[in-house]
């Protein structure tokens, strides 16, 4: 790699050094600043004397004796009852991940084995549906599930987020199938296995590396979904980012700001955690559906 | 594959997008049909010592039953769509009977709700977009050519701003961007002006949603685009250096050529990911100065006493059909290419 045609000018290093560096200032900055900040008291974190105050927290030391203090987190996790929240996001994510990943294996299996029309017009229907913004679908689920007294339910949420998720779940399992060779499982039903079978002895050992990419894209949309679980849950049974939507009308005039600043910190976190460990998994999965077209 | 195993394998994935996305869209469209009910009033005499008089009041029970008897409401036709909060039919041929020049006409359309969220949502969808595959180009250019040590880390924050929840990454935006926050105050010392708030004009509020939507979409770009570099042909490559092209041309006659059918495929992804932008609105607390079309429908089925679904629906009905014309081109392209192979 070393030849001198491929060595590049010190200037041009000195400016790709510089525009990464800045990239890297623009993504993180934001996020290592509000941590930091969740630290603090209101008037560090918003302060109108002297933006270094959030770093140093002289208000903070003077209210609490020491620079950082846990007031933010105790005030949502305990007294707003943010733990709730955690939990119920905890077992929605668990569920849809769960179920969608069930549904889509055995959808995108059969799609990418079946040579017939009708997988091309599902395939399509599946990218619209894909595409639909949530909350119209949600102003067809409301009326009805009122009526069917089903609404505020963690089940109902559960299943309408699968649904919403399975056009996606299916896109990306079905191309992960077709790269799995057609042999594997055919070579097992001349062997005298049922096609149910032959999933289960011959394809589900080999599913892992795809299952598991998708199902973190699955986590991601239960967990960052605002639309479904703001209009579907009550008051209850709310997850955290709608929960987080809570804190900030009449909690932020309270002058308490510092809830959903720790609150939003604190619903972070698990990505940090999660793209820390899935770094690439997540990558190859959001170029999968590029790559095979 | 035959018919039936088939049917077995898919069932539950069918049953489970019949029910909550094919379904919930009929469901819409026969709602769109329909308004929220009249108030029954009913009058009634209160005699007291000094004479009578009557009051007039809500017959909240004749309104259960009637609630009970037809929940969507009573039967309007297309009336929803055509009132002044959607199509604005009369409206619009007022203002235009009425205004003297096109600056006016423009502008008088523009406070209609429907048309204000209707531009905005095609604003932020055409501006975003070709900002975050440029951005995301620069990036992925940039990153392919530091040393491999360094790679890892940064595709790592690289991939916060796209991951996090758009609420939670709008929210953290819009505290720095606070005139007590860190980026607030500091473009009011760069100014000089102490009472420079970006929340203030619609203009900068608008600046400062588009500028979240590159933020919060180029690292999607990026990852994308830096995985097709990392198949760029070393031949085309070698062979373009042999025949003396510089730095540059080699970029732009093979490497950006190559990477076209990924440039497409991001701009598909975030044509329909734009489209639906709603969450950073409220985020940024933004509603006053830019509504989307989602964010009109949230708003509907949030109205304060009762939702008010006939009119969500009608909107609703109106996106779904934004939605198909901006993918009319996806679906064309897919049904050549399938007519072609069969």
């Amino acid at each position: 790699m070393s030849s001198p045609a491929l060595r590049k000018p010190p200037s041009l290093v000195a400016l790709s050094t510089a525009f990464v560096l800045f990239w890297l200032i623009v993504a993180a900055f934001p996020f290592l600043w509000t941590m930091w900040g969740s630290f603090k008291v209101e008037g560090d974190f918003f302060s109108r004397a002297d933006w270094m105050n959030a770093l140093t927290g002289p208000v903070t030391l003077k209210q609490h004796g020491s620079p950082f203090t846990l007031d933010g987190y105790e005030g949502a996790w305990i007294e707003q009852e943010f733990w709730k929240a955690v939990i119920n996001t905890g077992i929605v994510t668990f569920f849809v991940v769960t179920i969608s990943l069930t549904l889509g294996t055995l959808g995108g299996y059969a799609l990418a084995r079946s040579g017939y029309k009708y997988t091309f017009w599902l395939l399509m229907a599946a990218l619209v549906f894909r595409a639909m913004p949530h909350v119209t679908l949600v102003s067809g689920y409301l009326l009805p599930f009122f009526q069917m007294n089903i609404w505020g339910y963690l089940p109902t949420t559960i299943i309408v987020l699968v649904a919403i998720n399975q056009p996606f779940t299916l896109w990306m399992l079905h191309s992960f199938f077709l790269s799995i060779p057609k042999d594997l499982d055919e070579a097992a039903m001349v062997d005298g296995c049922t096609r149910f079978q032959a999933f289960r002895l011959a394809i589900i050992p080999v599913m892992w590396p795809g299952v598991i990419t998708t199902g973190l894209f699955s986590f991601l949309l239960a967990y960052n979904d605002f639309t479904v679980t703001s209009m579907l849950l009550s008051q209850d049974n709310l997850t955290m980012i709608p929960k987080l939507n809570g804190f900030l009308g009449s909690t932020q005039e309270d002058g308490k700001v510092m809830y959903a600043v720790a609150a939003v910190v604190s619903a972070i976190v698990p990505l940090f955690v999660l793209i820390l460990f899935f770094q690439r998994q997540i990558v190859s999965g959001l170029t999968a559906g590029a790559v095979k077209g | 594959m035959k018919h039936k195993t088939f049917m077995a394998f898919i069932w539950p994935s069918l049953l489970a997008m019949t029910l909550f996305i094919a379904l919930p869209i009929l469901s819409v469209g026969y709602q769109s049909l329909f308004v929220e009910h009249e108030q029954i009033l009913k009058t009634a005499e209160t005699c007291g010592p000094f004479g009578c008089n009557s009051q007039v009041s809500i017959d909240a029970e004749a309104m259960a039953k009637q609630r009970a008897e037809q929940p969507a409401g009573r039967y309007n036709g297309l009336g929803t769509y055509t009132n002044a909060s959607h199509l604005a039919f009369g409206e619009i041929s007022e203002i235009v009977a009425t205004s003297k020049d096109f600056n006016e006409i423009r502008n008088r359309i523009m406070n209609l709700p429907f048309y204000k969220a209707l531009v905005f949502t095609l604003a932020y969808t055409f501006i975003v977009t070709p900002l975050v595959i440029v951005t995301g180009f620069f990036i992925a250019i940039v990153v392919d050519s530091i040393p491999k040590l360094f790679k890892g880390p940064v595709i790592f924050f690289s991939l916060l701003p796209m991951l996090v929840t758009p609420l939670v990454g709008s929210l953290v935006l819009f505290w720095m961007i606070d005139s007590r926050g860190i980026i607030g105050a500091a473009l009011q010392a760069l100014f000089d002006d102490p009472g420079l708030s970006l929340k203030a004009s619609p203009t900068l509020t608008w600046i400062t949603l588009f500028t979240y939507g590159v933020w919060h979409n180029a690292p999607f770009a990026f990852v994308v685009f830096y995985a097709g570099l990392q198949t760029v042909p070393k031949d085309t490559m070698e062979s373009a250096m042999v025949d003396g092209a510089s730095r540059w041309e080699r970029i732009r006659f093979v490497t950006i050529p190559y990477l076209m059918p990924l440039a497409t495929f991001i701009a598909l992804m975030q044509l329909m990911d734009n489209f639906r932008v709603f969450e950073p609105i409220i985020g940024f607390s933004a509603a006053a100065s830019a509504t989307t079309l989602s964010y009109l429908i949230y708003n509907d089925l949030r109205a304060a006493e009762s939702p008010l679904f006939g009119s969500a629906a009608a909107t609703s009905m109106l996106t779904i059909l934004g939605v198909v014309i901006l993918l009319l081109p996806v679906l064309r392209r897919n049904w050549r290419e399938f007519n072609r192979k069969s």
